[in-house]
């Protein structure tokens, strides 16, 4: 095939083709990939979400595989419509004995919010989680912590419905019932509690940052982020709002916001991107994050609201709990109560369950008034 | 192979022989030249392959044990806040940090545990640094060079005694300074441009980018340009300047023919040092205006026209809802 003044001088010259074939296909081909992924992208394909003005580089982006994968939790979600009343039907609190919330359910709508939550909350452990392994007339004693929990968590589940409703149904009607937090599980996931000091032998700002924390998101920023602005209510603030002010980070008269500040914001602000599965851009415009001219997006006032929503939450409902659980449900550094922020709900999705009405079936659960079906 | 002789990465130049102890004219110079010299076949594929001897001084002296002192000060601190636990001490090295004190504390001398080691390390680091400029200096003076390295070693200088020393200063807190750790000083630098509304509007920083970027342009094409004409003695870059042979005519008609202008043998060394000097000068009028003059670039520069105002009709409405981005739109 070849000439064959090709193969003589072929076979008077016999060189190792081998050796470098491998180097140079190697090396050839470690170029040539780099010089695809350069010029064509990386090959997945990606959906963008648009956040702001076109030319502001203001998106979401996310794996097409990634934001189009259902929620697995969505198809164990169990739901039932509510029966509508009959005329003099008996309520909840004339049949049974104890009944300070839901009072005003009729037996069938009473019994049925009471099977749901078992669905939601104790799966496994039945009616027996808060009720206690003993028969049915004695249901409305208070002997576990666990239903005098529960029934705090029915009200506070009513309160962010009715009080919050510019958070929970901000976009659409969305709402929040208990499986939108507990997804079947006694107790929730990315609940938070207290790190306290995560260095030895340090006080004061040294003492609470540099480790690897899930509070920090195995970031080297604060781990007190979560402690201080969403339990303690500091103010969020890290910005002038002037290009020159009076003040300084440790001028008596007129404080303003230190480095440490701005590094604590940044913590808290990774564990708020992490929790929605968002990036910056998402509430904040793409040159500063925030300005004088109010250059933010709409989802910075939903998640402004969700913000106090937390604060409330945990100061009124979570934290005064503490007395009434078992060791074992307390914090493991300061044996403090579990606290809830955005990814107790959210669990890494810009809407909890993707965006499922939770209030469309439980309207009992939608408002601490009597339902109206 | 022309190949492996001009274009690889490593120096194809090896001398190896009698070591080369410098002068000693008066005999009693060579006390202060210390370490045997060696040769290293691997270093020289990267300069010389003599290493050593090292001209100690007392400058040198103070400066690598003050060096040493900052650096186990910081060691000490990073072990400290782990236990003294060496597994965890590797295993959290990148988060580990030796913070300076809370704002609370102004300027003044603040607990060891809460950022007094800190000062203490970083008065070190001063003297360590110090030290190691004046050496450059002297050791100059010492070979009646110009005082070239040093004028440049004191431009990175001073950007970092903008960061320690001057800013903190004339901000009237240490909590200024920067913390000395390996994700520590990241955060850090995320965090001052954040807390001063985006320092990619201060002009400085600006500045500083167009030089850094321009240093690593004239250093590529200077570099590439010696290189390609090697082969003609070009690499004698200093009898080039006086006597111009065909390795600077050519390397001259590339350039001119090429875009115009050129440099010279002289002048490309010029250009080179004032662009990398500049870098950090420019560097250090950006960080020392910041917090002090101007509190947030971003509006700065919208005052300034330098950054667009957003008049406010942002369109959101006919944006992307979550619907249609997970897929889910009806």
């Amino acid at each position: 095939m070849l000439s064959q003044w090709f193969n003589d001088w072929n076979s008077r010259n016999p060189t190792n083709i081998y050796g470098p074939a491998i180097l140079v296909g190697a090396l050839g081909g470690a170029v040539l990939i780099a010089i695809l992924l350069v010029t064509w992208g990386q090959p997945f394909a990606t959906v963008s979400m648009q956040t702001g003005p076109r030319g502001t580089g203001m998106e979401v982006v996310e794996f097409e595989s990634d934001v189009t994968s259902v929620d697995p939790t969505i198809e164990s979600y169990y739901t039932e419509e509510p029966y509508v009343p009959e005329v003099g039907e008996l309520l909840a609190k004339d049949i049974y004995e104890n009944v300070q919330v839901l009072g005003e359910l009729t037996d069938d709508n009473f019994n049925r919010v009471m099977n749901a939550m078992t669905q939601w909350v104790s799966p496994e452990e039945g009616c027996a989680y808060c009720h206690g392994d003993v028969d049915i007339e004695d249901y409305g004693r208070d002997d576990l912590y666990t239903k005098v929990v529960s029934r705090r968590m029915i009200q506070m589940t009513q309160a962010i419905n009715e009080e919050w409703d510019g958070h929970v149904n901000a976009v659409k009607e969305v709402g929040v019932n208990c499986y939108t937090c507990h997804r079947g599980q006694n107790v929730p996931s990315d609940i938070w509690f207290k790190v306290g000091a995560v260095n030895e032998a340090t006080k004061g700002w040294s003492a609470i940052q540099n480790r690897a924390t899930m509070i920090s998101q195995s970031t080297s920023l604060p781990s007190d982020a979560l402690e201080k602005y969403l339990l303690d209510g500091e103010q969020i603030v890290v910005h002038d709002l002037d290009s020159r002010v009076v003040g300084g980070p440790a001028s008596e008269d007129d404080l303003l916001p230190s480095i440490q500040d701005t590094e604590r914001t940044y913590a808290l602000m990774n564990y708020f991107a992490n929790s929605l599965g968002v990036n910056c851009v998402f509430c904040h415009n793409s040159r500063a994050f925030y300005s004088a001219a109010g250059e933010v997006t709409p989802q910075w006032s939903t998640a402004s609201l969700g913000i106090q929503m937390v604060q409330e939450l945990n100061s009124d409902y979570l934290v005064p709990l503490k007395d009434l659980y078992p060791a074992s449900r307390l914090g493991p550094v300061t044996q403090d109560a579990p606290k809830v922020a955005c990814r107790t709900c959210h669990k890494g999705y810009q809407q909890p369950l993707q965006g499922m009405n939770m209030t469309a079936d439980w309207p009992e659960l939608a408002s601490s008034e009597a339902p109206e079906y | 192979m022309a190949i492996r002789e001009y274009q690889n990465i490593f120096t194809q130049v090896q001398v190896q022989g009698n070591p080369e102890w410098g002068m000693d004219d008066n005999r009693r110079m060579l006390r202060e030249r210390v370490g045997k010299p060696t040769f290293s076949t691997l270093i020289g594929w990267f300069g010389n392959a003599q290493i050593g001897p090292v001209y100690l001084g007392w400058t040198g002296i103070i400066s690598l044990t003050t060096g040493i002192l900052w650096l186990n000060i910081i060691g000490l601190n990073m072990l400290a806040q782990v236990g003294w636990s060496i597994p965890e001490f590797i295993r959290q090295l990148f988060w580990l940090a030796l913070e300076p004190p809370g704002p609370e504390y102004g300027l003044s001398m603040p607990p060891l545990n809460d950022g007094g080691w800190y000062i203490i390390a970083s008065f070190f680091l001063l003297v360590s640094v110090m030290t190691w400029w004046l050496r450059t200096y002297l050791l100059a003076a010492e070979h009646k060079m110009g005082k070239h390295v040093a004028w440049a070693f004191l431009s990175a200088i001073w950007l970092f005694l903008v960061l320690g020393l001057f800013r903190p200063v004339l901000m009237g807190s240490w909590s200024e300074a920067v913390p000395y750790g390996i994700f520590a000083h990241l955060d850090w630098t995320t965090a001052f441009s954040i807390r001063y509304g985006n320092l990619y509007y201060n002009p400085f920083h600006a500045l500083s980018i167009v030089f850094l970027y321009g240093s690593v342009l004239l250093f590529c094409m200077h570099g590439a340009t010696i290189l390609a004409v090697t082969r003609y003695g070009g690499d004698r870059e200093l009898e080039q300047i006086v006597d111009r042979g065909t390795a600077t005519e050519r390397a001259a008609l590339f350039w001119r023919w090429t875009m115009g202008f050129n440099a010279t043998m002289e002048g490309i060394h010029r250009w080179a040092l004032w662009f990398a000097m500049l870098t950090p000068i420019t560097g250090g009028i950006g960080i020392l205006l910041t917090g002090t003059v101007v509190d947030n670039w971003f509006i700065w520069a919208q005052e300034h026209n330098f950054a667009p105002i957003y008049d406010g009709s942002f369109g959101y409405e006919d944006y992307t809802t979550y619907e249609s981005f997970i897929g889910k739109e009806d």
